[in-house]
């Protein structure tokens, strides 16, 4: 098996005595989606930040293609580095947030584009066109001139989606990604996020959409108060876990 | 009662807002019939409205209000980013900083600035090998102007440092997250998505206190800049018509105020929200100044 493309060691971290993460391990190939589950409070979406140092960790390593994410490997030491350089490891590392975070001042299509144009130096030209196909694949290319005011909360979390794939990432992260909209626009996004995942995209997606983790993960990852409980492919954790803990939750969230 | 024919409404009477309307024009007559018999020379004020010296000052004025409002937005900006930072040092100076000069009246640093030389008579300031980069007397350096300029702009920057810190914590942190998750800069994310949508919450306070600095520059009278006040004077003292030189000087402060209050209104009104959100008419606003021109986009 080829080196993972992404390796979480023995994440920690804590906020003054409350530790949150305990020592987390996670292994993701090219082209794998893992899901994480768990209860509120254990340490997803806090993990799920690590892994783009928008959390900086307290222990463990955060490998992402080889490179140690937040730091600079010399001589055997891990450097911390300047916010300037982690901008740059984030390039290719592309996160959907529960709260959409589309730059309210900017329509669509500039919110696509910005990162392209602005970080990556793409030709105008040449970034809008990209843009305008990846709004298409996600539905929106009509509402390209709309500022996300203007769109419902499926809508925006889409755009969402099209503005991390602008910046061509190899790692996408979803932060509940469906946990803010009302039900009835839960659909178009997880549509999006599944003809993503048979495309290959790596995903690590935070949710509590079971459904969704059955169908598209190829592995889950249960996580309970800061620590993994179990691991493995859906259809064996979800309908015939192995711990206790894991069958609690999933007698509770599953109808 | 079903098929009762519909019965006139008898709207309700506001007599008490009848007899406040009356007071109001009664009192307002009386103090128009009250300045008619006061002793002042009328027809003279149009000719001090366009005297020479008042023209004089209102330039200064203005240039003066303009200026210092310019650079204490400019130090205003420092300030408030400096109190947001992570160190410590930085965050305990922009306190400092905001408490003396907010603290200390204007008419009080000006003077102070005014007679620097008194316990500083040169400012030089050294080259690393020999020779000066600045060396003259501070007389000639600090002009009048240049000590109510320093007054103004040190004091309205205080002000300023707390105005841009409400708005740039009025901006979401979800924004600063996302234009990280795309690999933006820290210094890129600040330009181009922090400060355009905490302008919104910057501008109408910042249009106050430029209408506050208007009028602040009066103070500069005190230490001889010939602002409108001083000009005013300046008039006066010749041929004793006080009243008449000051209500010339009071036209000119109701005129230059009128126009920033205009001005104010519609930079607020390009940044306010509405149909599309109020980010959205930041980002509208700011495209049409050249200074944040995004190339094309």
């Amino acid at each position: 098996m080829s080196e993972p493309l992404l390796r979480a060691v023995g994440v920690r971290k804590a906020y003054g005595h409350t530790e949150v993460l305990k020592g987390i391990d996670l292994e993701v190939r090219k082209g794998q989606v893992v899901c994480l589950l768990g209860p509120s409070g254990a340490g997803k979406s806090t993990f799920l930040r690590c892994l783009n140092h928008l959390e900086t960790i307290d222990g463990g390593q955060v490998w992402v293609d080889g490179e140690p994410i937040g730091f600079r490997l010399r001589g055997g030491k891990l450097y911390e580095l300047r916010e300037k350089d982690v901008a740059r490891q984030r390039r290719d590392i592309g996160m959907v947030f529960q709260r959409f975070n589309l730059f309210g001042h900017r329509t669509v299509l500039e919110n696509v584009v910005e990162g392209p144009v602005r970080v990556l130096g793409t030709p105008v030209g040449k970034a809008r066109s990209e843009a305008l196909e990846l709004l298409e694949r996600v539905g929106l290319a009509q509402r390209a001139d709309a500022y996300p005011a203007q769109l419902s909360g499926g809508q925006q979390q889409r755009v969402a989606i099209a503005r991390s794939l602008a910046m061509k990432p190899k790692l996408m992260l979803f932060d509940e990604p469906t946990s803010a909209l009302d039900p009835e626009l839960v659909g178009e996004v997880l549509a999006v996020m599944s003809t993503l995942a048979r495309e290959g995209m790596t995903m690590v997606v935070v949710t509590h959409e079971m459904a969704f983790a059955a169908e598209a993960a190829d592995e889950v990852v249960f996580l309970a108060d800061g620590a993994v409980v179990e691991t493995g492919p859906p259809e064996k954790v979800l309908k015939d876990p192995a711990h206790e803990r894991t069958r609690q939750f999933l007698a509770r969230v599953l109808p | 009662m079903a098929e009762a024919e519909p019965l006139p409404i008898v709207r309700l009477r506001h007599w008490g807002r009848w007899v406040a309307a009356a007071v109001i024009v009664a009192l307002l007559v009386l103090l128009g019939l009250a300045l008619a018999q006061a002793q002042i020379d009328w027809a003279s004020v149009p000719d001090f409205v366009f005297y020479r010296v008042m023209a004089l000052g209102l330039l200064n004025t203005v240039v003066l209000a303009v200026i210092a409002q310019a650079v204490a937005i400019v130090l205003g900006i420092v300030i408030a980013l400096l109190r947001r930072s992570a160190n410590p040092v930085a965050r305990w100076f922009a306190a400092a900083y905001i408490w003396l000069f907010r603290g200390l009246p204007v008419l009080l640093q000006i003077l102070i600035w005014y007679n620097l030389a008194l316990i500083f008579p040169v400012i030089s300031v050294r080259l690393p090998f020999g020779g000066y980069l600045v060396h003259e007397q501070t007389n000639l350096l600090i002009s009048a102007f240049t000590a109510a300029l320093l007054g103004l702009a040190l004091n309205e920057s205080a002000y300023m440092a707390e105005i841009v810190r409400a708005g740039l914590n009025s901006v979401d942190t979800g924004q600063t997250e996302a234009a990280k998750s795309i690999g933006m800069t820290p210094g890129a994310t600040l330009r181009r998505v922090v400060l355009p949508q905490a302008m919104r919450v910057i501008i109408p306070p910042t249009g106050n206190d430029f209408i506050n600095m208007l009028k602040g520059t009066s103070m500069a009278s005190v230490i001889g800049v010939t602002e409108l006040i001083h000009a005013a004077n300046n008039i006066s003292s010749n041929n004793l018509l006080v009243m008449e030189t000051l209500i010339a000087a009071a036209i000119w402060y109701m005129v230059v105020v009128t126009v920033a209050g205009v001005g104010q209104h519609y930079l607020e009104r390009a940044f306010d929200a509405s149909d599309r959100g109020p980010a959205a008419r930041a980002g509208k606003a700011l495209r049409g100044m050249p200074l944040v021109r995004s190339a094309g986009v």
